[in-house]
């Protein structure tokens, strides 16, 4: 054979093989409304950044008729890009080849993506759409998915690992985006369930859609499986690649400095909230006035929206932001969002990202089914997460901090570097009402009108306790500042906490309230 | 965020703050005191067999009946000695988690 006759026969072999389950199938999957999986690495990459290994790999399955089928790709695709110039690495399960099953080859590609992205501390990307193990191969396809797991699990804490469900993602498959740091759904496209409606129909009669028990918005607001939920691919892929912008390579890296721009808010910050610490406001507002250009990233917006978590940029650096959100369920900690600032607190850690904590809470959501719940456990993850983390830290306390909310939240006494209050700010046991009831209850019981008497020592104890001038005179609170001075506070608490260093005693690693 | 848009009274503790309701906590099922004299499913599962009637005396650890679920046949057992007054399932009946099966009596 020629030169020239090699590289036209290589040609023809890529092209076959790129074609992976063949025009019929990728019909199908347009058919359906997704793009396949070689469209969806492009769109996500940076233009001709991708490139492929493992195209001619395939199965080596001999039972069940499988030594007669070719399975292009082994239906997975694995290669390495750039997304804005960042090196990540990426599969993607291609469901037009036999529905995208993992079996052994399959398994194995995904792992050699993964090794190689832990051994170049590059984030990965995986791309979910897959009926799941492929029967015919049987216990392989499980070793497929135990070694992925193992290799998820290792990875955790020094590259960022993405998932993306786009397709079904069944079964044992479900635990591989489980443990990666931030999962993407798409409405009508993504579903993640343990067992299907097949399955739950049989055991208890129950029918139950598939979009209504593992559907993309199932996940992103009442499992909290999901961290960003989209209406289109497109959209999604937006969302990835913004997100790829906020948080650094790996965990000996810091997040790529922006240049650094004002808040588009030319307002007070002070106006964006009411005094009377009974009324609601939304905290983004707050974290958008404060924040490089008003672009806050918010992470898992639908779930538990009584805690705000998210990243934003403070003069180019990028800040992980935990924020009660007193628009929702006035703001309490409870089990969900217990969870859901603890896991985000722990990547920001991880990831050398600074927190800042945005303060206003008036408590632990009480309540028969969140102690059975164990919103002790589930709370105790924010008092770990908080404590353990060696990222400055930094807490603002905006109005409400009662009792053990307020130690919770990023408190001096959990190691906050600094400790800010606005004027509005009220550090207290419990709220004034409740506390005077208490400590007043011989005046009150006794006086004439008791009434008028409880409505005067709830004035009294207010004057006296609720504001940050008691936590101020311990030392508690190093400053109590102006609303609108919050920002450049902020980046001057930044700026000399540059190079904070805590070394705590060596561990193999910490025991946290799983 | 929430479904509801718009504000409630809210009480946590002693103090009542306007905020809105997550779907997840308006959908909450509110504490009732266990009754000792009603059994309930532990587990979904399929009534394999039903070994009483209404009206018979049963003695404690006695199987009232057999609830399969994973594949394993689950014998509930009388908790104490007494009589049954209802029984709420058939043999065949596919049952969720929590449902009542049978109603006893000292």
């Amino acid at each position: 054979m020629s030169l020239k006759k090699h590289i036209l026969d290589l040609r023809k072999r890529k092209e076959k093989v790129e074609m992976g389950g063949g025009e019929k199938a990728i019909e199908k999957q347009v058919a359906m409304g997704k793009m396949t999986a070689r469209e969806r690495i492009l769109a996500l990459l940076d233009q001709d950044s991708f490139t492929e290994y493992d195209l001619f790999v395939e199965h080596e399955a001999k039972d069940f008729g499988m030594d007669k089928k070719q399975l292009h790709g082994d239906g997975v695709i694995i290669g390495t890009g750039t997304i804005y110039g960042a090196p990540i690495c990426i599969f993607a399960q291609d469901f037009t080849v036999a529905g995208g099953s993992l079996g052994l080859m399959h398994a194995r590609k995904i792992t050699k993506i993964m090794d190689h992205a832990l051994k170049m501390r590059v984030p990965l990307i995986g791309i979910n759409d897959s009926g799941g193990a492929r029967i015919q191969e049987g216990v392989n396809s499980l070793a497929g998915y135990g070694e992925i797991f193992y290799r998820n699990t290792i990875a955790s804490g020094v590259i960022p690992q993405i998932s993306v469900i786009l397709g079904p993602c069944a079964g044992g498959a479900v635990y591989s985006p489980a443990l990666t740091d931030f999962v993407f759904v798409v409405d009508q496209i993504s579903k993640m369930f343990i067992t299907g409606p097949g399955v739950i129909k049989t055991v208890l009669g129950e029918e139950i859609t598939m979009e209504e028990l593992g559907g993309a918005r199932v996940h992103a607001e009442t499992t909290g499986n999901a961290h960003f939920f989209a209406e289109s691919e497109a959209e999604c892929f937006d969302q990835i690649k913004k997100l790829i912008t906020f948080i650094p390579w790996n965990n000996t890296k810091k997040a790529k400095e922006f240049p650094p721009k004002e808040p588009k808010y030319t307002g007070k910050i002070e106006d964006l909230i009411p005094a009377d610490p009974r009324n609601p406001y939304d905290v983004r507002d707050v974290i958008a006035g404060i924040v490089d250009d008003g672009d806050f990233f918010e992470i898992q917006e639908l779930f538990a929206a009584n805690i705000v978590i998210g990243f934003g940029r403070l003069n180019g650096q990028t800040i992980g932001f935990v924020a009660n959100q007193p628009m929702v369920l006035a703001g309490v900690l409870d089990c969900d969002s217990s969870d859901k600032a603890a896991r985000f607190i722990r990547f920001c850690d991880s990831f050398n990202i600074p927190i800042i904590t945005l303060e206003d809470m008036p408590g632990y959501l009480p309540g028969a089914d969140q102690e059975h719940a164990g919103v002790i456990r589930h709370g105790a993850k924010v008092l770990y997460a908080y404590s353990e983390a060696t990222v400055p830290k930094i807490t603002v306390i905006l109005r409400k901090a009662y009792g053990g909310g307020y130690i919770a939240m990023n408190s001096r006494h959990l190691g906050a570097d600094f400790m800010f209050a606005w004027p509005t700010a009220e550090i207290a046991v419990m709220g004034p009402e409740g506390a005077a009831n208490i400590i007043f209850k011989k005046e009150i019981d006794g006086a004439e009108d008791p009434e008028e008497m409880r409505k005067l020592k709830v004035q009294e104890y207010k004057e006296k306790f609720a504001n940050p001038y008691v936590a101020a005179a311990k030392g508690y609170i190093d400053s109590v500042i102006e609303p609108n001075e919050t920002r450049n506070v902020l980046l001057h608490a930044l700026e000399v906490s540059e190079s904070k260093e805590v070394i705590h005693p060596a561990k193999k690693h910490g025991i946290p309230p799983f | 965020m929430s479904d509801k848009d718009e504000l409630v009274g809210f009480k946590v503790h002693s103090l009542e703050y306007q905020t809105k309701i997550t779907k997840k906590f308006a959908n909450r099922k509110p504490w009732k005191t266990p009754n000792p004299n009603e059994i309930y499913s532990y587990i979904p599962g399929t009534i394999l067999q039903v070994n009483v009637s209404e009206g018979q005396e049963v003695k404690e650890g006695e199987s009232l009946l057999v609830l399969e679920a994973m594949k394993m046949q689950n014998q509930i057992e009388m908790p104490f000695t007494g009589k049954v007054k209802k029984i709420c399932v058939g043999e065949g009946d596919k049952i969720p988690k929590n449902e009542l099966m049978i109603v006893i009596e000292e």
